[in-house]
This record gives structure tokens, C-alpha cells and sequence, in this order.
């Protein structure tokens, strides 16, 4: 992991992050089952979260939604709906990429459950938020920028 | 305690799309308070939600979720199924709220 890509990553440069993220995420091997919440959500960075969560390097996917203003006014109430049309889909997380924490939130889907989940989640900025979908053992993701006219962390 | 959550579940066809508010103050830890202090983190960690017993959605959560959480989901159902939603906060507090689909 050399310190160019990381700049790269931090500062976000849209969809290119993508691609970099795949090189950065095949670092740890997949241990779904030993997943630490709590690390996962202290990670500060999409590649970090990525490797919390077990991740296999996630491929770009037409086949998930993410439904959420392209400008929010307050930051401390976005809502974001995440759907997916990718089968059996198992997992949805929600990753803000300019939080303090990237993982927002991570949702679990049974069988029998749409993998279609909505809530409102804080941003501290105008961001890039990914979804991150696991779907038969495969990671997806997209990606959607929401500009923040007021933040919702800190202040 | 917490105050209660506000469950609307209703069937469409074989599908229920399930809307929770639950009520919580979602405290970063990033924030400060006059003194400077950092206030520490408080928000709900983990969801879960069950129809007639069985789950049907589980949630882990970090403080990036609002204040006051909203959640929707769907899962095939049908009226007069019991959902129960479940939350657990960092602190150990834990809330049940239950409703009928309608």
C-alpha cells in the first residue's frame, strides 16, 4: 500500500477511487463469520472499510440503486435508500467516504427479505457514499456524490 | 428507558414494507461540549427485526446514522404478520417495540 494511493483515495477522486480500492482490497482474505463490528466502524477510509468487513475487492454493479438527494440541505438527516436487483444479495452497508468514519451502516438481508433498505444517515460533508453490496460470496458496489450545503457531525 | 418506537408495517400483495422510527440521540463522539469536552459516542449499535419469530432483517449501525433513526425495509409477508424490532445501543440499552401488519 504505497502513500500516492492512499492520497488518492482520500481525496476522492469520483468513480476513479474504484479501481485503486480493488487494488488496496485484496489484502485480507474473506472471514465473513469473524466480522468485528466495531472495528469495521472506526475504519476512516473506504479501502479500510472494505478490509473490515472481509471484503473481496468489490466490482462496480449497474445493478444497485442508491436513492438520495443530489444536495442535502442539513447534513444531520440524509435519507438514503440503497436497493438491489443483484441475487441473492445478503449484505448491504452504507459507506460515507468524507465521514470520520466511513462505514455508516450495515444492513443483513435473510432469504425472503428485499434487499431494499432505506434509513437517513449524518454527513459531515459533501461526500461520495457507496453502497456496498455482498451478494453469493461476491462484493458489488456503486457510488453516488451527495453535496452538503450544512454539516452534520461535529459542530 | 427509551421511548417508544414508531412501527408502521403494511402488506402489499405478498410484500410488507415495514417503517420504523425509533427514538435515540445518536451522539457522535465527535462532538464537544462547552467545556470542550468530547461527548462520547451514544447510538444504536445493532437492529434486528423478526416476523411471527422469524428474522427478517438485521442491522449494525454506527453513530453516522441520525438522530432519531428511520429504517425501511420489505420482506415477503402478509397481513396480520407480529414484526418486532429489536434495538441494542453501545451503551447496553436495549428497546422492543412490536406491531401487526395491516
Amino acid at each position: 500500500m504505497n502513500k500516492g494511493r492512499r492520497n488518492v483515495l482520500q481525496q476522492g477522486a469520483g468513480f476513479g477511487v474504484l479501481s485503486a480500492l480493488v487494488a488496496v482490497g485484496l489484502v485480507r482474505p474473506e472471514d465473513a463469520l469473524a466480522q468485528d463490528w466495531k472495528a469495521a466502524f472506526e475504519t476512516k477510509s473506504v479501502a479500510d472499510t472494505m478490509k473490515a468487513l472481509g471484503g473481496t475487492p468489490p466490482a462496480e454493479s449497474k445493478d444497485i440503486t442508491i436513492t438520495a438527494p443530489d444536495i442535502a440541505e442539513n447534513g444531520a438527516v440524509v435519507p438514503v435508500a440503497v436497493a438491489s436487483a443483484i441475487p441473492k444479495t445478503e449484505s448491504i452497508a452504507i459507506l460515507i467516504e468524507k465521514n470520520p468514519n466511513t462505514l455508516a451502516a450495515s444492513f443483513s438481508i435473510p432469504a425472503g427479505t428485499e434487499p431494499s433498505v432505506g434509513t437517513r444517515v449524518k454527513m459531515g460533508q459533501t461526500s461520495n457514499v457507496y453502497a456496498v453490496v455482498k451478494a453469493d460470496g461476491k462484493y458489488y458496489m456503486t457510488g453516488k456524490e451527495i453535496k452538503v450545503t450544512l454539516g452534520g457531525c461535529g459542530g | 428507558m427509551a421511548d417508544p418506537m414508531k412501527i408502521r408495517a403494511t402488506a402489499q400483495g405478498d410484500t410488507v414494507e415495514v417503517r420504523v422510527l425509533m427514538q435515540h440521540e445518536m451522539e457522535t463522539g465527535q462532538r464537544k461540549d462547552a467545556q470542550g469536552k468530547t461527548i462520547p459516542a451514544w447510538h444504536i449499535a445493532e437492529v434486528t427485526a423478526t416476523a411471527n419469530g422469524k428474522p427478517v432483517l438485521s442491522a449494525h449501525w454506527g453513530p453516522a446514522v441520525s438522530k432519531n433513526p428511520f429504517l425501511s425495509f420489505k420482506f415477503k409477508g402478509a397481513k396480520g404478520d407480529k414484526v418486532q424490532i429489536t434495538w441494542i445501543d453501545n451503551k447496553g440499552d436495549k428497546r422492543t417495540d412490536e406491531a401487526v401488519v395491516v
